[in-house]
C-alpha cells in the first residue's frame, strides 16, 4: 500500500508538470484556437534564459520575473513576426510552421547552450515544513504553483473583459472586429500569456529534469495528451488531465509493463479516453447548426 | 436632413471581380434608409465596404462627415458604426449575456453599460430567459435577436442590418422589425437596411435605394418606391 | 466551417482543368525521365533517388488520408514501420521470397490500417492527431520491448540482406531496387489515381468537405473512412516495404516520431490532395535535411526550421499549388484583360 502510495504522489508530482504545461497549451488555444507544437521549445528556452540570469548572480525571485517578462516580450513577438502571416491560412499550415519554430528554437539552444544538462534550482528550500515522505518540498511546491497558475487562468478567462474577448477572438475574428476588438493585439497578448505560463512551467520542471535543449519534448507530447484529454479549450480538465496522465505513467511504470513501454501504455489509455469521449472528459458539448 | 454616412462613387471589387460600380448613397441622421435588391446584387458588398471588411473599394465613405474608407474596422466600428452581419455573426460559443458583454466592450461607463442591458432586454424579452445558455443554442430568431442587442450594447449612431429576416418565420420577422421600428423612434439610431423582404423593410424605412447588378437603379422615399411599377412587379410580387 | 476549408482544399480531383497534354504528357516525361536515372547517376546518389520514390508513395498514402479524406494523421511513420518490420521478419526468418514479402506487408498495413482507422473514426482534428502521434510514438517502443525480442530484434534491429536482381538482367543491385522501386510507385500512382478521379475518390472528398451532408445522401461514412485509412496505411507500409529493401536495415530507432512528422511535413509542402505534391514532398524531405547541414553544421535544424516556415510563407498550398497557381495565372493572362471570369456569388 505504501508502495503505492508512493507511486501516486510521484505521479502527482510528475503530473503537476505535465498540468502546468497544459495550461500553456490550453492559454494559446482559447486565444488563438491553434495547438502551438513549439511551446515546450519556448519553455525550454526561457527557462536557460533564467538560468543565464541565476549565473550571472541574481536572486532566484529577480531572474523569475525578468523571465516572466521576458518570454512574454517573445511570445509577443513570435505572434507578431511568425504566426501572423500565416494566420488565415488552412491549421496543417499552421502546425507545419509550428514543426518549423519547434525545429528552430531547439537548435539555437542546442548552439547557444550546448547539450550538457544543467542543474537548475529550486526556489522551494530543502527541507521545508511542508516536505514529507511522499513528496519534497519542490514537489509540493510545483503541485502548489499549477494550482495557482489554474485558478488565475481560470479568473481570466471567466472574470476579466480581456479574458472575455480574446476567447470572443479566437472563436470568431471577425465578429470580434464588429464589436471593435483589436483582434492582432489579443492574438498577440495569447502568446504573450501563454509563453508566461510555459516559462513558469519550465522553470518547475529543470529542477526534476534538469535543463538541457530537450528536457521538453517528452513533457509536452503528455501535456497534450492530457489537455486533450481533459478537454483542450477547459482549464480545469487540462490540469486534471496533467495529473491524470502523470499518476497513469507511473502507475503503468511500475506495475504494468515497467519503463520500456509506460509511454505507450500511457498513450493507448489517453486514446482509449478520447475515443469513449471525443471531447475530452470535461471538453464542452459544442452545438453546430448544420 | 442631416447625413450620417454618405457613400459617394463608391466601386468595389473582390480582388480582379468588380462587384460594385460607382455607387452614391445617403443614409439620413435619425432614419431607417432601406436598401432593396436580388441575392448577388452587391447589398452585402456595400455593407462590408462600408466596414471595409474583405473588399477593396474606391471612392468616398463618410460617416458624420469624416472619411471612413481607408481605416481599420474596429476603428470605423469605435466611431459608432455596428453592423450585424449576414449569418448574424453571433459568438455561438459563448452565453447571451457573454454575447452582450461583447458588444460593450470599447465603452468604459460601467453604468451606462448596465443600464443598456437592461434596455436591450425591454426590446428582447427572450434573451432574459436565455440569459446563461449558449448563443448556438437559441433559434434562428432568437439569434438575431442577439445580433442586434449586441450591436445595440455598442450605443451605435449608425446601424447596419444585412438581411435580419432571412431564413426567419414570417411571424418572428413581423416581431424583430416591429422592435426595430421602435428602437430607431426611441433611440434615434440611423439605419441602413438591407432586404429582400421588400414589404417588410419598406412598411418601416423612410427612404430606399433598389440596387441591380452593382448599380442602384432607383432612389427615393419608401412611399415613392414601394409605389413603383417595376418594384412591385419583381420585389413585391404585384 | 468544415474541414476542407481548415484544410486549404475546396473539390479538386486531382488533374482537374488541366488539358489532356498536360495530364498524360507531363507524367510520362518524367516517367521516361526516371527510368533513364540509373543509367546515369550510381551509388549514394541513385540511392537517394530510391528513397524520393520510396517516399512518394509514402506521401501519396498519407496524402490519400489526409489530403483527400480530411483525416489527419501525424502517426503514418508507423505503418512505414510496420512495413517495413514484416518484409525484414519474413526475409529474415522464412524462406518468402522479397517479391512476395512486399505484398504481404502491404496487407498486413492495410489490416492494420483498417484497424485503427475504426477507433480513430470517433475523433476529430486535433483529437486525431494525438491518437496517430500516439500511434508512432509507441511503435519503436513496442519494437524494442524485450517480449517481442525474438521475432524484431530489440534494440539491435535485423539485417536485410541485400536484393539481387534477377540473374538475366545486365545490372547491379542498387540499379535493381531502383526500377523495383520505380515500377510499384507507377502501378500504385496509377491505381490511386483512377481511384482518386473515380466516385470513390469523389466520395472520400465529400466525406472531407461536408460529412453531414454526405452521410444524408446515404453514404456510409464510417466505412469509408476505415477503408480510405486502410489503403492509406497500406500505401504508406509498401513505402516501408521498400525502404527496408532499400536500406538493408530496420531498427527501432530509424522509426521515429520523426518520420511521422517528416512525412507530414512532405505531404503539407509537396501539396495536399495532389499527385504530383507527393513527389515534390518526397524531394523535399530527402534533400532539404542535406542542404540544410550544408549550410550550417552548427544547427542544421535551425536552417530546416527556416526553409519549412519560409515555404508555408511563399507557397500555402505547398509546391503543387503553387504550380497550379503559376498555371492558371498564364492560363488567364492569355484571355483578354476586359473577360474575366464570373466569379462566386456576389451581394
Amino acid at each position: 500500500m505504501q508502495a503505492l502510495l508512493h507511486q501516486v504522489f510521484s505521479g502527482l508530482a510528475t503530473g503537476g508538470i505535465y498540468a502546468s504545461m497544459a495550461l500553456a497549451l490550453v492559454m494559446i488555444y482559447r486565444s488563438t484556437h491553434h495547438v502551438n507544437f513549439a511551446q515546450g521549445e519556448l519553455a525550454m528556452f526561457s527557462t536557460y534564459l533564467a538560468w543565464i540570469l541565476l549565473q550571472t548572480g541574481f536572486p532566484y525571485w529577480v531572474a523569475f520575473l525578468v523571465t516572466l517578462a521576458v518570454s512574454f516580450a517573445i511570445g509577443v513577438m513570435i505572434e507578431r513576426l511568425v504566426v501572423r502571416p500565416v494566420e488565415n491560412q488552412p491549421v496543417l499550415v499552421v502546425v507545419i510552421v509550428f514543426i518549423g519554430l519547434l525545429v528552430i528554437i531547439n537548435s539555437l539552444a542546442g548552439w547557444f547552450f550546448g547539450y550538457t544538462p544543467k542543474v537548475f534550482p529550486s526556489p522551494f528550500a530543502d527541507h521545508a515544513w511542508y516536505a514529507n515522505t511522499y513528496l519534497s518540498s519542490h514537489e509540493v511546491g510545483m503541485i502548489a504553483v499549477t494550482l495557482l497558475l489554474l485558478v488565475m487562468i481560470f479568473s481570466f478567462f471567466r472574470f476579466t473583459s480581456l479574458g472575455l474577448a480574446m476567447r470572443a477572438t479566437a472563436q470568431n475574428p471577425l465578429s470580434s472586429r464588429l464589436v471593435g476588438v483589436r483582434v492582432g493585439r489579443m492574438l498577440a497578448i495569447g502568446w504573450g500569456l501563454a509563453a508566461v505560463v510555459g516559462a513558469v512551467a519550465g522553470m518547475m520542471a529543470a529542477p526534476v529534469v534538469y535543463l538541457d535543449p530537450n528536457m521538453m519534448s517528452g513533457i509536452l507530447l503528455y501535456a497534450f495528451a492530457g489537455a486533450l484529454m481533459g478537454g483542450i479549450d477547459n482549464p480545469w480538465g487540462a490540469v486534471m488531465g496533467g495529473f491524470i496522465v502523470g499518476v497513469l505513467e507511473n502507475l503503468a511504470g511500475a506495475y504494468v509493463v515497467g519503463t520500456e513501454l509506460k509511454l505507450s501504455v500511457a498513450l493507448v489509455i489517453i486514446v482509449g479516453v478520447l475515443v469513449v469521449r471525443p471531447l475530452g472528459m470535461f471538453g464542452g458539448r459544442g452545438a453546430s447548426r448544420v | 436632413m442631416t447625413v450620417i454616412l454618405e457613400l459617394r462613387q463608391v466601386s468595389a471589387a473582390y480582388g480582379l471581380i468588380p462587384v460594385l460600380r460607382s455607387i452614391d448613397l445617403v443614409v439620413g441622421r435619425g432614419e431607417i434608409t432601406a436598401l432593396l435588391g436580388a441575392n448577388g446584387a452587391g447589398k452585402t458588398t456595400i455593407m462590408r465596404a462600408i466596414c471595409q471588411i474583405m473588399v477593396k473599394t474606391t471612392g468616398e465613405i463618410r460617416f458624420a462627415g469624416e472619411r471612413i474608407d481607408s481605416k481599420a474596422t474596429e476603428d470605423i466600428v469605435r466611431l459608432g458604426v455596428a453592423h450585424v452581419p449576414d449569418g448574424r455573426g453571433t459568438f455561438v460559443g459563448l452565453t447571451v449575456e457573454e454575447n452582450l458583454r461583447m458588444g460593450s466592450y470599447t465603452r468604459h461607463d460601467r453604468d451606462g453599460v448596465a443600464n443598456d442591458l437592461v434596455l436591450v432586454c425591454e426590446y428582447f424579452p427572450r434573451l432574459r430567459e436565455r440569459w446563461r445558455q449558449q448563443a448556438g443554442t437559441l433559434s434562428g430568431g432568437e439569434q438575431q435577436m442577439l445580433a442586434i442587442a449586441r450591436a445595440l450594447m455598442l450605443r451605435p449612431k449608425l446601424l447596419l442590418l444585412d438581411e435580419p429576416s432571412f431564413g426567419l418565420a414570417p411571424i418572428v420577422v413581423k416581431d424583430i422589425f416591429g422592435i426595430l421600428h421602435a428602437i430607431n423612434k426611441h433611440e434615434g439610431i440611423s439605419m441602413l437596411l438591407v432586404e429582400q423582404n421588400a414589404r417588410m423593410a419598406l412598411s418601416i424605412a423612410a427612404r430606399a435605394y433598389v440596387i441591380e447588378i452593382g448599380e442602384i437603379v432607383l432612389a427615393g422615399s419608401a412611399a415613392q418606391i414601394g409605389a413603383e411599377e417595376a418594384v412591385r412587379r419583381v420585389y413585391l410580387g404585384y | 466551417m468544415n474541414v476542407g476549408d481548415r484544410l486549404g482544399l475546396s473539390g479538386g480531383s486531382p488533374t482537374a482543368g488541366q488539358s489532356a497534354i498536360w495530364r498524360i504528357g507531363a507524367p510520362l516525361l518524367v516517367l521516361v525521365l526516371a527510368s533513364f536515372l540509373p543509367v546515369l547517376v550510381t551509388g549514394y546518389v541513385l540511392f537517394q533517388f530510391t528513397l524520393v520514390v520510396i517516399y512518394a508513395i509514402a506521401l501519396l498514402g498519407l496524402n490519400i488520408l489526409t489530403g483527400y479524406n480530411g483525416q489527419i494523421s501525424l502517426g503514418h511513420g508507423a505503418f512505414y514501420a510496420i512495413g517495413a518490420y514484416t518484409v525484414a521478419i519474413l526475409l529474415d526468418k522464412t524462406s518468402v521470397p522479397y517479391w512476395l514479402a512486399i505484398p504481404i506487408a502491404a496487407a498486413v498495413c492495410l489490416l492494420a490500417g483498417f484497424l485503427f482507422g475504426i477507433p480513430a473514426l470517433r475523433l476529430q482534428g486535433l483529437y486525431l492527431a494525438l491518437a496517430t502521434f500516439a500511434l508512432a510514438v509507441a511503435i519503436p517502443q513496442l519494437l524494442k520491448f524485450h517480449g517481442v525480442e525474438a521475432w524484431t530484434g530489440g534494440v539491435q534491429g535485423i539485417t536485410v540482406s541485400r536484393t539481387q536482381p534477377p540473374s538475366n538482367l545486365p545490372i547491379d543491385p542498387d540499379q535493381w531496387l531502383y526500377i523495383l522501386s520505380l515500377g510499384i510507385a507507377v502501378l500504385m500512382f496509377a491505381i490511386g489515381w483512377n481511384f482518386l478521379r473515380g466516385p470513390p475518390g469523389r466520395t472520400i472528398m465529400a466525406i472531407r468537405d461536408h460529412p453531414i451532408a454526405a452521410a444524408a445522401l446515404g453514404i456510409h461514412v464510417a466505412r469509408y473512412k476505415a477503408i480510405t485509412f486502410g489503403i492509406s496505411a497500406m500505401y504508406t507500409g509498401v513505402a516501408g516495404a521498400l525502404g527496408a529493401l532499400a536500406a538493408q536495415f530496420v531498427s527501432p530507432d530509424s522509426f521515429s516520431f520523426f518520420l511521422s512528422i517528416s512525412l507530414l511535413v512532405g505531404v503539407v509542402v509537396g501539396g495536399l490532395a495532389s499527385l504530383s505534391g507527393a513527389i515534390f514532398g518526397a524531394m523535399f524531405i530527402v534533400y532539404i535535411p542535406n542542404l540544410a547541414d550544408e549550410i550550417s553544421k552548427a544547427a542544421p535544424w535551425a536552417i530546416y526550421g527556416a526553409v519549412l516556415i519560409g515555404c508555408m510563407y511563399a507557397m500555402p498550398r505547398g509546391i503543387a499549388g503553387l504550380l497550379q497557381a503559376i498555371k492558371r495565372w498564364l492560363l488567364m493572362s492569355r484571355r483578354s484583360p476586359q473577360g474575366s471570369p464570373q466569379g462566386p456569388g456576389r451581394r
